[in-house]
């Protein structure tokens, strides 16, 4: 299957940095995947999102090489709009990426620079508005949003645009847990109707755990790559890359330490509960 | 204060299109000019408050709304009460004067500031912000034969309105922090006031320049390349309502200058 995202050997360098961001990546991305990139903070996720879809420019940074192929186009001057056209990105703050000055304004915003007739547009941000569920508050101005319909409606202006890939830059760090739990149910909700690639940004573990694959940054470089049963219970790892551990896996560390066994792999919290039940069990 | 406020409303007045409004606004004040004698200004006056009923505002919370500027009103009222000269010499004291003439021009004058508050405070409370940027792009498009950056002025004007509630929560947050580690706004004498406000201006202008990074990255990403090329989601239209104030508007001019004095 050819990977929807490839990443090559790439490195980044800010410019006036003295060290990369980015040290050799190489990646790859299948269509229809869920992939979370995780990291602390420093270890050069946002520069990763920013390369993919062109933002940092190899004359922005002094060093940049390596290739980076979305959707079969080569990222360079020639394709970087067409790529941009099969990426949607949402960013961190609610606020500072919302353009438009009504949320109809700002879904129909990207569908403005790629000279969508009006005709077709008004039924896009129609449809994309129901899709995620803010029909009643088309007429609305931002300043009358919470964050987490900010962040729905930035979803609605790619979900406007249909893109191959989302790429949820740490879009849920900013929302309380209610609504980060609705925004990813919603982007998984929208990955699978539309077949969409998703590539999540994030530190929430559980963004992290509903992925397909995780791939861990480390210092501007790949870390480590697997599924998020493997990578969750490599819990003293994850510490030392400035991410929690998920609660079961905690809760696993505190039961070992009271003496009581429990397994190795990596077990959901409905998983650890069957085995906790069936390890009481005397029958 | 009612200045420059959007009440939203369905009223006849709220259903004009805002280039309607907006320049007849502008040529009403032009022909406010043309009024020179009580008749005149009378029937300037009766349209004028004729048009509160029509667009849903009540005349008290009109007359409440402009309050604010009766100093103004009153300073320059005042000015031309007592520097006119000419005409009878009714009063004079020193080099202050009230003259036939000076007190004729100063109710003139009251007359016109009245008129021309009332009619742009109206216009704001019938147009939302939007409409008029939208209005002030389809009015300007003309000049863009003249290389005149109509859509990227309309796109600036939009971003800058669509931030003006962002950007005040922002203050008011701000302001709150630096109370709290001790800053004392709007105390002491006029230095040491401009001196409080510096740890509420810098904080700002950075904040609006990360904030302005952030937006220019999400634009791109989302494929802005410039005004060039663009469609547009927004559209003005024009309906009878228009025609109507265009028609009402020619017949106020006729009848003005048939009723001026020469």
């Amino acid at each position: 299957m050819q990977p929807v995202i490839d990443i090559q050997d790439l490195s980044f360098r800010y410019r006036e940095a003295t060290t990369d961001a980015l040290k050799h990546v190489s990646l790859t991305v299948n269509p229809g995947e869920w992939v979370a990139i995780i990291g602390r903070n420093g270890s050069g996720k946002s520069t990763l999102a920013g390369n993919i879809i062109g933002l940092l420019e190899p004359e922005r940074g002094s060093v940049t090489s390596g290739h980076v192929t979305v959707s079969g186009l080569p990222l360079d001057d020639e394709h970087v709009w067409d790529i941009r056209a099969r990426v949607g990105i949402v960013f961190q703050n609610p606020d500072n990426q919302f353009v438009g000055a009504t949320v109809a304004d700002d879904i129909a915003f990207g569908m403005e620079n790629r000279a969508v007739p009006r005709a077709e547009m008004q039924q896009r941000v129609q449809a994309a508005l129901s899709a995620v569920g803010m029909t009643d508050f088309a007429e609305r101005e931002p300043a009358r949003l919470s964050g987490g319909q900010k962040q729905r409606v930035a979803i609605a202006g790619i979900v406007a645009q249909a893109p191959d890939i989302i790429i949820l830059d740490e879009a849920t760090s900013m929302l309380d847990p209610a609504g980060r739990r609705a925004v990813i149910d919603l982007v998984t909700q929208l990955q699978q109707e539309r077949h969409m690639t998703v590539l999540s940004i994030t530190h929430d573990l559980d963004e992290a755990a509903r992925a397909d694959r995780i791939i861990m940054l480390a210092h501007g470089a790949v870390a480590d790559v697997g599924t998020p049963a493997e990578i969750f219970t490599r819990g003293t790892e994850l510490a030392a890359n400035g991410l929690d551990v998920p609660f079961p896996e905690q809760l696993k560390v505190a039961l070992r330490a009271r003496g009581v066994s429990v397994p190795d792999d990596y077990r959901t919290e409905k998983g650890l509960v069957d085995y906790l039940w069936t390890l009481r069990s005397t029958m | 204060m009612i200045l420059g406020r959007y009440i939203p409303g369905d009223s006849p007045i709220h259903r004009l299109d805002p280039r309607t409004k907006l320049l007849g606004c502008f040529y009403y004040i032009g022909i406010v000019f043309l009024a020179n004698n009580w008749i005149t200004y009378a029937l300037m006056f009766a349209l004028t408050l004729g048009l509160l009923p029509l667009a849903h505002v009540r005349l008290g919370f009109f007359l409440r709304g402009v309050r604010a500027i009766i100093y103004l009103i009153l300073f320059t009222v005042l000015l031309q009460l007592f520097f006119t000269t000419g005409g009878h010499v009714w009063w004079q004291w020193g080099w202050l004067t009230v003259t036939s003439k000076g007190v004729v021009n100063a109710v003139y004058i009251l007359c016109r500031l009245v008129l021309i508050i009332f009619a742009s405070t109206l216009l704001t409370l019938t147009t939302q912000p939007l409409g008029l940027a939208d209005a002030v792009e389809s009015i300007l498009k003309p000049l863009k034969p003249l290389h005149v950056p109509v859509t990227e002025l309309a796109l600036m004007l939009s971003i800058a309105l669509r931030f003006v509630p962002t950007l005040m929560d922002q203050t008011t947050k701000t302001m709150n922090a630096q109370r709290a580690r001790g800053v004392d706004f709007g105390s002491g004498g006029p230095i040491k006031q401009l001196k409080a406000i510096v740890p509420l201006f810098i904080p700002l202008f950075v904040s609006a320049f990360s904030m302005a990074d952030d937006l220019a990255t999400a634009m791109e990403a989302r494929g802005f390349r410039g005004g060039d090329g663009r469609t547009r989601y927004r559209a003005l239209a024009y309906h009878r309502g228009d025609a109507v104030a265009v028609v009402l508007l020619v017949v106020l001019t006729v009848v003005l200058i048939v009723l001026r004095t020469h």
